[in-house]
């Protein structure tokens, strides 16, 4: 088992032709990931990488049951995109693409409240369950089959959190990043009550950074409702207020969002914190044991 | 994106927003033109920097006559503006707004920020004008009144009536604040602002609300469609280096250590320079070289990290993921002959091709300390930076 996606689930890619759409295909294919079209006005009828190309999402549904799509489309045509996904019935929407303007995602967030859609990301590096589907611009080979959920804000810490759960040989269920932008789809909270109800994830890494209370949020959730052991860890200990730190949501503004009150949040929510994310399968073995 | 206080007030304008009667200034002789042509008795000479807090440390100086204006203009355009929201040598002021001085009775408070929790526009606002909005906040929340606007009917005029009767305001006033409300709603969606502050609003003494400060942030992601906006960057309010990180791409955030860090993603970035403090040193920067790090980007970035003159050690911090590491090696080692590196330089490469990244790095001829894992590489570089 797994969450949100496994190797049934039908993918397109919209921008599917394009340099990062067509690299990221390719690795999606080799890695069995059920990719079974793609999207790019004005190409429908061709073929790319032997798959068919369509106009719209709704021709690409129409001829092919696609359940999830995959955006890398730029930045200015991102919040468009989405939207042509929600409106054709797709149930899994992952945008890859980074600088969205926020305003944009505030009206796109609006709009997915009347469709029975999810949303990952946007700017994150998308959803994988190893040996069964890869959606996004993770690195396969560091993956394996496992027992551990993460969930992260950061792409790069992803990667950290799957390297050593990997080296641990603990594996990993499902991992999703979320994204690094202030207005986001699916919440840590989203993917908690997934991961609390799937009987393959024995244990989740929870990683946050400084800026809004997304944590906040999630270790009340957790406090409530999880009963898997979690560990959390969060960057930018050291992060100066109000200064941006690369994600437009990594911000301590107004005294709020530093990593010390996410940390403390956790703390007494009775979740295991790391201080290093050097530790991160180091201690999610320990809570899980043999 | 920050703007000046006088380029947010030329938007007020356009929004029908009212503003003080104002003239921008670079020069003493342009400062007295100014209030000639202003007329009246009281004018106020405001220094144009990114930062707040001006008040305090003479950055806004009431003049009444043609003598105090230029001895104000004289003063503030020769000296930096050193606020408590800047460092210690503050900002450069090269420009003056001249604003005719206003009979204030009563101060108010006003913004429209994007609330990522709610994920909608909200308008914030306080009978405790001039006062720093967090402090309020903080001390005295109940005095706060909120209101959030769904984007498919925007800002709606009982909007400004809850605002403005909760604010004690007239029926009058309530009309002209949902009208400024109107305004700044319309400012807001149509240049991708993420704040505008009016602080204070003002109620003058005839009972009508103007701006007297404005700021304006707007939102990073949207300056490819907001062209005029962007060329209103005015790069001498941001600090040098991180200015020019940004003309390469680059994020890049001074700090106060020494040990520089070059990492790939924003995450990784921030988490390394915890992890160098974890382990008992202070990192110099955040400094994310995205996920291409190749030899052209890795020159860029060991230049700024060298700019400052307090570094002891460069910890390269690499995730190679999609990128392989050997290509990573050969962009390090390409950077490394082309700028010249007296301090230790430890680097941490890990994903594809890893041993062989590593092999490159090791066999260079370039004194590298290779590291084996994130602890090992911080350990290593807070004792290179200690060493050195």
């Amino acid at each position: 088992m797994s969450i949100l996606v496994d190797k049934n689930t039908r993918v397109i890619c919209q921008g599917f032709t394009g340099k990062q759409g067509t690299f990221h295909s390719e690795q999606a294919l080799a890695y069995g990931t059920k990719l079974v079209g793609g999207v790019t006005p004005g190409r429908g009828g061709q073929q790319h990488l032997g798959l068919p190309v369509f106009n719209t999402v709704h021709d690409a549904i129409a001829q092919t049951d696609a359940e999830a799509s995959v955006i890398y489309v730029p930045a200015p045509f991102a919040a468009d995109a989405i939207l042509e996904a929600a409106d054709a019935g797709i149930k899994l929407i992952v945008c890859i693409t980074e600088h969205i303007p926020v305003l944009d995602m505030v009206r796109v967030k609006a709009v997915l409240a009347e469709y029975d859609c999810r949303l990952i990301g946007p700017n994150c590096p998308g959803i994988i369950t190893p040996g069964a589907s890869k959606i996004g611009i993770m690195p396969a080979h560091i993956h394996s089959p496992g027992r551990v959920g993460i969930i992260s804000r950061s792409g790069t810490l992803t990667y950290e959190a799957v390297f050593q759960t990997s080296n641990e040989g603990l594996g990993q269920s499902t991992c999703i990043g979320i994204g690094g932008d202030p207005v986001h789809g699916m919440s840590f909270v989203d993917c908690l009550e997934l991961f609390a109800e799937d009987e393959k994830t024995e244990g989740i890494i929870v990683i946050g950074e400084i800026g809004g209370s997304d944590e906040e949020i999630a270790a009340d959730y957790i406090r409530a409702h999880v009963h898997k052991p979690v560990l959390a860890y969060i960057a930018g200990v050291t992060a100066p207020p109000g200064k941006r730190m690369g994600h437009a949501g990594a911000i301590i503004s107004g005294g709020s969002g530093t990593a010390e009150a996410k940390y403390a949040a956790f703390e007494q929510a009775g979740v295991v914190i790391v201080r290093s994310p050097g530790l991160l399968g180091e201690q999610m073995k320990k809570l899980l044991g043999n | 994106m920050n703007l000046h206080e006088y380029q947010a007030k030329s938007l007020f304008a356009r929004y029908g927003i009212p503003v003080p009667n104002g003239q921008v200034v670079e020069s003493v002789s342009a400062a007295i033109r100014a209030v000639e042509s202003l007329g009246g008795t009281r004018w106020v000479v405001k220094a144009q920097v990114h930062a707040g807090g001006r008040g305090k440390v003479g950055g806004v100086q009431l003049v009444n006559n043609v003598q105090e204006t230029a001895r104000a203009a004289e003063d503030l355009l020769s000296r930096r503006l050193v606020t408590k929201q800047t460092d210690a040598s503050g900002l450069p002021i090269h420009k003056l707004l001249i604003e005719s001085a206003q009979n204030i009775s009563q101060e108010l408070y006003l913004s429209v920020v994007t609330d990522r929790k709610k994920e909608r526009i909200t308008f914030m606002s306080s009978a405790a004008g001039g006062m720093d909005i967090e402090e309020v906040a903080e001390t005295t929340p109940e005095q706060i009144f909120t209101i959030t606007v769904h984007p498919a009917c925007g800002l709606q005029d009982y909007h400004g009536r809850l605002l403005g009767f909760a604010l004690g305001m007239n029926k009058a006033q309530v009309q002209e604040l949902t009208a400024i409300m109107q305004g700044l709603y319309r400012l807001c969606i149509e240049n991708d602002t993420s704040l505008v502050e009016l602080n204070p609003l003002i109620i003058m003494d005839d009972g009508g609300l103007l701006a007297l400060d404005a700021k304006i942030n707007v939102d990073d992601n949207a300056l490819s469609r907001q062209k005029e906006l962007a060329s209103w960057r005015d790069p001498t309010q941001e600090d040098p280096e991180e200015y020019k990180a940004s003309q390469h791409d680059l994020n890049y955030i001074r700090l106060n250590g020494n040990i520089g860090c070059m990492v790939n993603g924003a995450g990784l970035a921030m988490a390394t320079m915890d992890l160098v403090q974890l382990h008992g040193g202070a990192p110099a920067n955040f400094l994310d070289v995205g996920g291409g790090a190749t030899a052209e980007r890795v020159t860029e970035a060991f230049k700024l990290i060298l700019s400052s003159s307090e570094i002891r050690a460069i910890l390269v911090n690499i995730f190679g993921g999609i990128v392989r590491c050997d290509l990573i090696a050969e962009g390090i080692i390409a950077a490394m002959k082309e700028v010249d590196i007296s301090i230790p330089v430890i680097v941490r490469l890990e994903g594809t091709n890893v041993d062989q990244g590593k092999k490159m790095l090791a066999e260079s001829g370039f004194d590298l300390i290779i590291a084996n894992d994130l602890t090992d590489a911080a350990q290593k570089a807070v004792a290179s930076a200690r060493n050195n």
